[in-house]
């Protein structure tokens, strides 16, 4: 009867919406008068006013009083309306909200369940310190209710005063009673005290405060079969935290836990498909309840794709991990991931996503063919993946490829713009995937040539040319008519047009001489972006010193790319599968990625399996036995090192989602910084981040440049043009400058090991932990040897997979610190095992001031991913060894400094004579000039000159017998003065 | 959890907005409006991350529903909880419309406060919510103690769905089997994929607290009590007319671990209509409608259509509300449409040709051709062709479901299994069934 119903409650209660419309003047004066009407139906009509306005964003905050008058009424739905208000309002008038307190009391101790609950949930939303006390006593009764109502209530409102006053909660005990309350008898009461002790649980990451054990674990699985839908899923949730002590109490807890996957709640199912994949991880795949399980996970994984569209939205993009982890599962359900016609987007580019992933030679017939249909829609977004997805198919499915070309060429036929570059984009990685095998297809994308307007498609398009010059008799025209418009390109294009050109000059040197200077001249002498510039500079000197080499180098065999090329990194998998159902799920991303403050910055990992159950606690659980599939997927080596980059690998290789890859992930080594940094620099710099080479060797200010004779001699050389014999002259001379980032650096790395100078180096602490970049872990300290500033970094492998292709590079820093050389990982880095190198730093890079001042922002590259820290170095580092002043200069210096910039500190706690102390300080650069006695006072005078050319003086007073020194630091840049002093503490006291 | 959730007009005028965390601040009511609501282009997820904020949001006719988050939180959870939501606000004052938030607004703000505390989703059955939020208002005076305790044990209790003391005097249950049958067909007749969803509906009027148990022809069930008879023979009969059941969920009110044990159905069901199962079959699947398309392209100025349907269930048994959908080109000038039965019309705005039969009975077939006048055009790319869809009810199960019993026993009244009179009905209905062209 819902019609009548519906009518009936019009006919009453029509009114309601008119709250909606008053938007007179003089509201706020009428309100009050009416709030403080005698009638009590016109002071609740005058409420709900109160509470439309408040709704639509207007501040009625004015009418504080007088709706917290209004509080004392046995209407409960009158006073429902002030609890809104005042819990909307309260922070902001918190004197006034004191008011409130006295009716809260009251009402706790009403005989109405109801009221009392509805008093304890309302109080603990008022966020006002001093009502806070108030609420403890009444908190504190109504945790032991008689009434499960009201115990639930006040379960949550735990959790709730937690939020506010943490401190206040664990002082007065709540925390305990709240363990008790998950044996009430009532499993509602249960379910809200697990949510809330598992929210308090995460911000107190170390805590033990939920302390499962098989017991609790016990009542858990038991309130699980009686409490509501919701209570279940806050259960599981906690659930999915434990790790079983063995494979046996893991089993149970997945027997238990089972028949939840006959849920009609989807939160539900996947909360208990979460518990199962993980506890899973433990049993014994010889097990057969292993394989059972295995079998009665897939069917309500198929049921959650026929809810509602969002829903099957959060769980394709579970399942998408799920199949990545166990492919088995879903092996055999290709059809039910089909894409319907009427599929909202965000459903389709899921499914598409997912029937990639089950592809294989027993499915391939159905899905081309289904893909193939999709590539006629509307959508242009689904219609791109699903002509890259053809391709993905061609490279994973061996036995496919040539119907999936054939299928791609018929989609190029339709001559539809979008489709056609997409096409051409995947059919390079096919090529590169089965050379030699379908380039007779290569005359039909050249016709499509002018169509190209991407700059994806146009790099692919150039690569193929450049890479099969010698079949394709017009390849230099070709190419030429890209060069017209060389300067409007993207970089990408712009880099591959080079490679390009200088293959085909390679393959047919004879006809295309003029084009490969022109574009060598274009990228080196035109251009602003200095990673075309050192390519094209390369190039030059590869061609002009050595061309046999040059050929070596850049028509070297490439790589084969294989098949899954956007898997998720196996750590960051493992903690997704972590966080079944939740956002991280949806998102991909870890929750630390896009959660605030301390809650989710906690990192899951899956259990290990039988038999070494204890290594889950050991801090090296970096490779749980048994997480990976068996075979770890080969991941493309996508973006290569400096060299890889040279061999034009740096092509993008097949990817999923994004169709427009954004130039700085492709640019290898060159660009770690690309904007990754902007995370870690936090909102308080204003500068704009530009990678940091851009500034030093922008041709505009050569006084900069980091290498100068270079930008000189090439601006200036008439013979530029003339050929490429007058290159090699210059450049060897140039590049042989104690300069960064030059090839011959390449070779003379090792022997900047060793040669201790006796000066203090800092034990090496982590600077990036595991947790944080995918399974690497770097240690590192600085040291200044024999006049080099060297960088002592650890690299260690905690992930399970062999790392390769190690890249370093600095953001902008204070002293211009940058690395001298390459990071030289000599083997690729297998797992566990641990690498030691030595990095040594020039300070000729580009600066920019840090807070702290010795702060330096650091990207490392591996065949994994990018990833940033910050440490700051000692400044001793930067103490030069001709830092001695003669005294003269320093008298008249120390004068000349304005006493301003004098800064005192005092050192306590040194047992040193001021003897031991010159020498220990002059090993560290530190020089003494001077030392005068007076009165049993041994003044030194000392001297520091950084490596950018600052002075430092020093007075320091050593009493004798005192273990306290003074300390006055002079110097014309002050902000050092507090870094010379840190240094002092640590050279004096070690 | 939820930090707050928001309601809003078609416009994105806010109708509704509750905080439940200090986390979410005012802006995030405009947030969503800018970045969601009047978005240039369309969002194409249904969560979005705006500012390190998440939005979830789900539309009922124009209606917004938002529900944002700065936490790791549940997101199934979120989703279920803004249906249930739906779903409570539609048991309470029907239609989810402008008109009806703002007329109930209060109420919303009521039920708000109840069903989601500190954003946890708290007992949102309305079968407990009625009994004691309510349109009118209630005085805290008139309950007497034991209702209170009543309302609050059953708000907390193991059976939140139902409330004790319902009393009937003609006690009466109705069975509901709704399928919808699903089919995808290649041009050339060969099934890409099908299966049935189907859902048993029940409504109860039953007093007390009756314990039910539910039977049907499920084939783990059959076979089972086949091996247990002893009898290969009856094993084999019985056997043909069980089904394979792929998957099946269940109203909470339904003891999980006692069908995972026993696979039987056992529960004391709520008052009144609630949904008992849902369950997906595909295999065996008795497609009532078999479609053959025949597209032909004259010139480039000319389409002709011709559909055949084919009915296929027992001649005794008639389907209705038949609708067969041919999608037309966008430039479509013009249609002639000839059909044996019922209604052809060309509708431009819908781009399609609509058919439509009354009824049709099992084992006939009927025709359809169209000539399509095309405008030319000089756009390349090439007309999508949609599938063929159809619409249609039968009046019995394409999953071959068959309800054996329902049982009813109340120990504590004075009624039997024998006094219930018990309705079963069967409905199967066209879910998304098409055919490519």
């Amino acid at each position: 009867m819902p019609q009548a119903n519906e009518n009936r409650h019009i006919g009453s209660k029509m009114t309601d919406s008119k709250y909606f419309t008053t938007t007179k003047k003089g509201e706020i004066f009428e309100l009050k008068a009416e709030l403080n009407s005698d009638k009590k139906e016109k002071k609740k009509e005058a409420v709900k006013k109160v509470i439309a306005s408040m709704t639509v964003g207007k501040d009625v905050s004015a009418l504080f009083p007088d709706v917290v008058n209004c509080m004392q009424t046995d209407n409960l739905e009158l006073k429902k309306l002030v609890y809104l208000y005042l819990m909307n309002y309260a922070k902001s008038q918190p004197d006034m909200a004191i008011m409130a307190v006295n009716t809260f009391v009251k009402d706790c101790e009403d005989p109405n369940p109801l009221i009392r609950a509805l008093a304890v949930r309302t109080m603990g939303c008022i966020r006002v310190d001093k009502i806070t006390e108030y609420l403890c006593e009444p908190l504190r009764k109504c945790l032991k209710d008689e009434d499960p109502y009201v115990r639930k209530t006040a379960a949550v409102c735990v959790a709730k005063l937690h939020d506010i006053n943490a401190q206040l909660v664990e002082d007065q005990g709540f925390l305990d009673t709240l363990k008790d309350l998950i044996s009430d008898s009532n499993p509602m009461v249960v379910a809200n005290a697990v949510a809330a002790l598992s929210e308090i649980a995460e911000s107190h990451p170390n805590s033990n405060l939920l302390d499962l054990n098989p017991q609790s674990i016990n009542k858990l699985l038991t309130a699980l079969n009686e409490c509501t839908e919701w209570g279940q899923i806050f259960i599981l949730d906690c659930l999915a935290n434990y790790t079983p002590r063995d494979d046996r109490e893991s089993q149970s807890i997945c027997e238990r836990v089972t028949p939840r996957l006959s849920h009609a709640n989807s939160a539900v199912v996947l909360s208990a498909v979460k518990v199962l994949m993980k506890f899973m991880e433990m049993l014994p795949k010889d097990l057969d309840y292993y394989g059972t399980l295995l079998k009665k996970l897939a069917p309500p994984l198929v049921t959650l794709l026929s809810a509602e569209p969002e829903l099957q939205y959060v769980a394709l993009r579970n399942i998408n991990l799920i199949v990545q982890k166990r492919p088995e599962i879903l092996k055999h359900e290709m059809k039910v991931f089909f894409v319907k016609y009427n599929d909202p987007i965000y459903v389709k580019l899921e499914k598409l996503d997912i029937m990639i992933r089950l592809a294989s030679q027993a499915n391939i017939a159905q899905v081309l063919a289904e893909l193939k249909e999709y590539a006629t829609e509307v959508d242009v977004d689904f219609v791109r993946k699903a002509v890259r997805a053809i391709g993905r198919c061609a490279i994973k499915v061996e036995q496919s490829a040539e119907r999936c070309v054939s299928t791609l060429l018929d989609l190029i036929q339709t001559k539809v713009n979008y489709v056609v570059q997409e096409a051409i984009v995947v059919i390079k990685d096919i090529f590169r995937k089965y050379p030699n095998k379908y380039e007779s297809v290569i005359a039909t994308l050249c016709e499509n040539l002018d169509s190209l307007d991407e700059p994806e498609a146009r790099a692919a398009m150039i690569w193929i040319v450049g890479e099969y010059a010698e079949r394709i008799d017009n390849a230099d025209e070709l190419l030429e008519s890209f060069l017209e418009g060389f300067h409007d390109e993207s970089t990408q294009v712009q880099l591959q047009l080079l490679t390009a050109i200088v293959k085909l000059f390679l393959k047919k040197p004879t006809e295309t001489q003029e084009l490969v200077q022109q574009v060598l001249s274009l990228a080196t002498q035109d251009s602003d972006n200095p990673d075309l510039r050192d390519r094209g500079y390369i190039y030059w000197r590869l061609l002009s010193t050595d061309p046999v080499a040059a050929k070596e180098v850049v028509l070297a065999e490439k790589p084969l790319i294989s098949e899954e090329t956007d898997l998720i990194e196996p750590t960051l998998l493992e903690e997704l599968i972590c966080h079944i159902g939740t956002l991280a799920s949806v998102y991909h991303k870890p929750p630390s990625a896009f959660v605030e403050g301390s809650r989710g910055v906690q990192h899951r990992r899956l259990p290990a399996r039988a038999g070494s159950g204890e290594s889950s606690e050991s801090p090296d659980v970096g490779q749980p036995v048994g997480a990976v599939p068996d075979t770890p997927p080969a991941v493309i080596p996508s973006q290569g090192d400096l060299l890889g980059d040279l061999l034009n690998l740096d092509l993008a290789p097949p990817t999923s989602s994004a169709p427009t890859v954004t130039p700085s992930m492709q640019m290898g080594a060159m660009d770690l910084l690309g904007g990754g940094l902007d995370s870690l620099m936090g909102d308080e710099s204003e500068t704009p981040h530009v990678p940091s080479r851009m500034e030093t060797q922008s041709p505009q200010s050569p006084s900069e440049c980091s290498h100068p004779e270079l930008g000189g001699d090439i601006a200036g050389s008439p013979a530029m043009g003339a050929g490429l014999a007058s290159a090699p002259v210059v450049m060897p001379a140039s590049l042989g400058a104690p300069v960064s980032s030059g090839l011959d650096d390449l070779f003379d790395l090792g022997g900047g090991v060793g040669m201790p100078t006796g000066a203090f180096v800092v034990p090496k602490t982590i600077w990036l932990p595991a947790m944080k970049a995918k399974g690497l872990e770097i240690s590192g300290t600085f040291a200044r040897r024999a006049g080099v500033i060297q960088m002592e970094l650890s690299l260690t492998n905690k992930a399970m997979s062999v790392m390769t292709d190690f890249a370093i590079q600095f953001n902008r820093n204070s002293f211009g610190l940058a690395p001298a050389g390459p990071l030289q990982v000599l083997t690729p880095l297998s797992p566990n095992q641990t690498t030691e190198i030595s990095l040594p730093l020039s300070n000729v890079g580009p600066v920019m001031k840090m807070e702290p001042l010795n702060n330096l922002q650091v990207a490392v590259k591996n065949n994994i991913d990018v990833f940033y820290f910050s440490c700051q170095y000692p400044i001793s580092i930067l103490f030069v060894e001709e830092g001695k002043m003669e005294r003269q200069v320093f008298l008249a210096t120390w004068k000349d400094i304005p006493n301003d910039n004098e800064t005192q500190y005092q050192i306590k706690d040194c047992h040193l004579n001021s003897d031991a102390a010159t020498t220990r300080l002059q090993s560290s650069n530190i020089f003494t000039i001077a030392k005068r006695t007076v009165e049993g006072q041994d003044m030194l005078y000392q001297s520091i000159k950084l490596t950018n050319g600052i002075w430092v003086l020093v007075e320091l007073r050593v009493q004798t017998g005192s273990p306290n020194y003074m300390l006055s630091v002079k110097c014309r840049a002050p902000e050092v003065a507090q870094l010379v002093y840190q240094c002092y503490e640590m050279v004096l006291k070690n | 959890m939820i930090g707050g959730l928001f309601i809003y007009n078609h416009k994105g005028e806010v109708l509704i907005s509750r905080v439940y965390r200090d986390d979410i601040g005012r802006n995030a009511v405009d947030a969503f409006r800018v970045n969601v609501i009047h978005a240039r282009q369309q969002v194409r997820s249904p969560v979005n991350n705006i500012a390190r904020t998440s939005f979830f949001h789900v539309k009922r006719s124009n209606i917004w529903l938002a529900a944002v988050t700065k936490q790791n939180v549940n997101a199934a959870m979120v989703f279920e909880f803004l249906y249930k939501m739906c779903d409570v606000m539609t048991a309470y004052f029907g239609k989810i419309s402008e008109e009806n938030i703002k007329n109930n607004f209060v109420l919303i703000y009521e039920l708000l406060d109840e069903i989601l505390d500190f954003g946890y989703p708290q007992n949102s059955e309305t079968g407990a919510l009625k009994t004691f939020i309510t349109q009118q208002g209630i005085k805290s005076a008139h309950h007497t103690k034991e209702e209170q305790s009543q309302i609050t044990s059953q708000v907390t209790g193991q059976i939140g769905w139902r409330r004790e003391g319902i009393k009937y005097r003609r006690n009466e249950l109705f069975l509901d089997v709704l399928e919808s049958v699903n089919l995808l067909m290649s041009p050339q007749g060969q099934v890409l994929s099908a299966h049935v969803s189907g859902r048993v509906v029940m409504k109860s009027y039953l007093s007390g607290m009756p314990e039910c148990k539910f039977g049907m022809n499920d084939k783990i069930v059959i076979d089972k009590q086949g091996k247990g008879g002893g009898t290969d023979e009856a094993g084999k009969s019985t056997g043909k007319q069980s089904i394979a059941i792929d998957d099946c969920t269940f109203h909470q009110c339904v003891r999980l671990s006692k069908f995972d044990s026993e696979r039987s159905i056992s529960f004391i069901p709520p008052d009144g209509e609630y949904e008992l199962m849902r369950y997906r079959t595909t295999k065996d699947i008795i497609l009532p409608f078999r479609v053959i398309p025949l597209v032909r392209e004259v010139g480039r100025t000319k389409l002709e259509v011709k559909v055949v349907i084919k009915s296929n269930f027992k001649p005794s048994l008639l389907a209705q509300k038949i609708e067969v959908r041919i999608p037309t080109p966008l430039n479509t000038s013009g249609v002639q449409v000839i059909c044996m039965k019922g209604k052809a019309k060309y509708k431009a705005s819908e781009n399609a040709i609509v058919w439509k039969i009354k009824r049709m009975a099992g084992m006939k077939e009927s025709q359809i051709s169209a000539e399509i006048e095309l405008l030319p055009t000089n756009d390349k790319k090439k007309w999508a062709r949609p599938p063929i869809s159809m619409n249609f009810e039968v009046p019995f199960a394409p999953s071959g479901l068959k309800v054996r019993y329902l049982k009813v026993f109340e120990p504590k009244l004075n009624y039997s299994d024998h006094d219930v009179i018990k309705w079963v009905r069967y409905i199967g209905r066209s879910g998304i069934y098409e055919t490519r062209c």
